[in-house]
């Protein structure tokens, strides 16, 4: 079984964002650079399976050089194989045409991706690939399970679940819920030194949303506090002041 | 070049956020000079689908294939790449759900189009470009985009717009696509629709719980201020990781963005993560013991004091005012 994960590098969730440059860059100044959250949690679900099922993951990255030690993260937690393609990721279809062509090569018997990433929120990335490689895609599972033959798993759909089932290849956009993250254990992250980690250069690809400036949104105003023991002026407030009840 | 949009059919009707999205479409189509065209998917009554003028369409293009009653990104996408075909549209709205994260992505592969989603502002259009305003890191910022490819794809944020309702109706035609086996790819086995609950994204108003409400089993004063408030209910991460609630209501950065007119906050203390899934929000109530809360710096109103003291008798106000 040969699974591969598209995993993306992202501010650790606690960041304050800020912009610099005029608001047009990102602050990465003290930034605490993580896997993807949600693209940690289908890695972490893969390994699960891999586990019971046997087989070979691969991470794959759309990043320059700086993103290695993520990919050695990835390998601390469980992943065989890293491969890294050289490239500055500047939108979806960019990152996404970059990643269906290398995985082509790959014969995978299915692809996870993050749901989105949570700084950029693009949610396309999966899809796209899913395109472009003529398969199945299966957006926001928070739920997978894989006999070796078929997947199944829930999508949350607009006010529901539905439980469905699909047979390889397929690419899934994972969600939480799916499983928690691990630790790395010492001799995971001992021997994610030397796991290999392949870089390639990326293929000619179009790029057609790009970010202008960026604006932090106004900053609030004073809570106006009710006193617990007068709690129903509370709802009076919302009535007839905020108008919003 | 007309405007296409794609209305979602949620099991016979049309919700608001879609219909915030036709609206939306139709503001697109009039400053372009041009037509706006709704695409829907299956059985729908057909005064629905004309009611779609009401909020802006012109057009309803309706492809109504039994083949079509399951949601699958391969054969929606080729509906709504033909509806583009016949139409010539270049510019494609959707609404920010399951629809348009499942399709839109699928499409832009397609057609080489580049897709802004979350967004927030109309589009200001120059040329061949677009440029357009949407929420980046979970609502922490607001980003301006430019979209250079021929074709757009647009999927706006629910309750970011209120449409202005007329009375014109739409004209409605019949559509089809021949689809092969190739066009599906998997099998839905099980639906498990809560159909009375209010859409969490949707939702004017959701109440929203912490971990300060001790247990799962206290949600119920909560479930009943949602109800009389036609409100959905929704939860931090520490609730939805200890199983209290699903991870379907888990509000927060890694979770649901939420951005109604009314966000109740009970029993969470604010962590960052969770302000960022919410503060999209009109008005924001903290409800904590504890006045350091981080919360209470995000809120437009408070109250120190202990949710199982404060919830009843706000539940008891809400029914007096409800009357």
């Amino acid at each position: 079984m040969n699974v591969l994960i598209c995993i993306a590098k992202v501010p650790d969730t606690t960041t304050k964002i800020t912009f610099t440059e005029n608001n047009t860059q990102f602050n990465t100044d003290r930034v605490q650079w993580v896997i993807n959250p949600l693209d940690e949690f289908a890695l972490t679900r893969a390994i699960e399976i891999k586990e019971a099922l046997g087989g070979t993951i691969t991470v794959m990255n759309v990043g320059l050089a700086d993103t290695e030690p993520l990919i050695r993260k990835a390998f601390a937690i469980g992943a065989d194989e890293g491969i890294r393609i050289n490239a500055e990721p500047t939108d979806c279809f960019f990152v996404a045409s970059q990643i269906a062509h290398y995985a082509k090569e790959g014969n995978y018997d299915y692809i996870f991706a993050g749901r989105e990433t949570t700084d950029y929120e693009g949610a396309q990335v999966g899809g796209i690939v899913a395109e472009f490689m003529g398969i199945p895609f299966i957006a926001g599972v928070p739920k997978f399970d894989y006999d070796g033959t078929t997947a199944t798993m829930e999508r949350e759909i607009e006010g529901g679940k539905e439980v469905i089932t699909v047979n390889p290849p397929f690419l899934a956009s994972i969600q939480e819920g799916v499983t928690e993250p691990r630790i790395p254990s010492m001799r995971g992250i001992m021997s994610a030194r030397t796991k290999p980690l392949t870089v390639v250069e990326p293929v000619e690809a179009g790029s057609f949303v790009g970010v202008n400036s960026y604006e932090l949104p106004p900053a609030k105003g004073d809570c106006k506090y009710v006193d617990a023991e007068n709690s129903e002026e509370l709802i009076n407030l919302l009535h007839n002041e905020a108008k919003v009840i | 070049m007309a405007v296409l949009v794609y209305a979602d059919n949620s099991g016979g009707s049309v919700p608001n956020s879609a219909l915030e999205a036709v609206y939306y479409a139709s503001k697109v189509a009039a400053e372009k000079g041009t037509e706006t065209i709704a695409v829907v998917i299956g059985a729908l009554d057909n005064a629905i689908l004309e009611s779609l003028g009401n909020y802006g369409a012109d057009k309803v293009l309706h492809y109504s294939d039994d083949k079509l009653s399951d949601f699958d990104s391969q054969s929606y996408t080729r509906v709504v790449s033909d509806a583009i075909n016949s139409t010539g549209a270049n510019v494609i709205i959707f609404s920010h759900n399951y629809a348009s994260k499942s399709i839109g992505p699928r499409l832009s592969a397609k057609l080489q189009a580049g897709m802004a989603v979350a967004v927030m502002g109309l589009p200001k259009i120059d040329g061949d470009s677009l440029t357009i305003r949407r929420t980046v890191y979970a609502g922490k910022a607001f980003a301006d985009v430019t979209i250079s490819s021929a074709i757009k794809i647009i999927a706006v944020t629910p309750n970011a717009f209120s449409p202005e309702v007329t009375d014109k109706k739409a004209a409605v035609e019949p559509a089809s696509v021949d689809l092969t086996d190739s066009d599906f790819g998997m099998k839905i086995t099980d639906t498990n629709k809560v159909t009375d609950k209010v859409s969490l994204t949707e939702a004017t108003v959701v109440i929203s719980g912490g971990r300060g409400l001790k247990d799962a089993s206290n949600w119920d004063m909560l479930e009943e201020m949602a109800d009389m408030l036609g409100a959905a209910t929704a939860c931090s991460k520490p609730v939805a990781d200890m199983g209290w609630r699903p991870h379907s209501e888990h509000v927060g950065q890694t979770g649901i963005t939420v951005r109604p007119n009314l966000y109740f906050a009970i029993g969470i203390s604010g962590a960052i993560q969770h302000l960022a899934g919410v503060n999209g929000s009109k008005i924001i109530v903290a409800i904590n013991t504890d006045s350091e809360a981080p919360i209470f710096k995000a809120a437009d109103y408070g109250i120190i004091g202990d949710a199982f003291e404060v919830v009843p008798r706000l539940n008891t106000a809400i029914k007096n005012l409800n009357g």
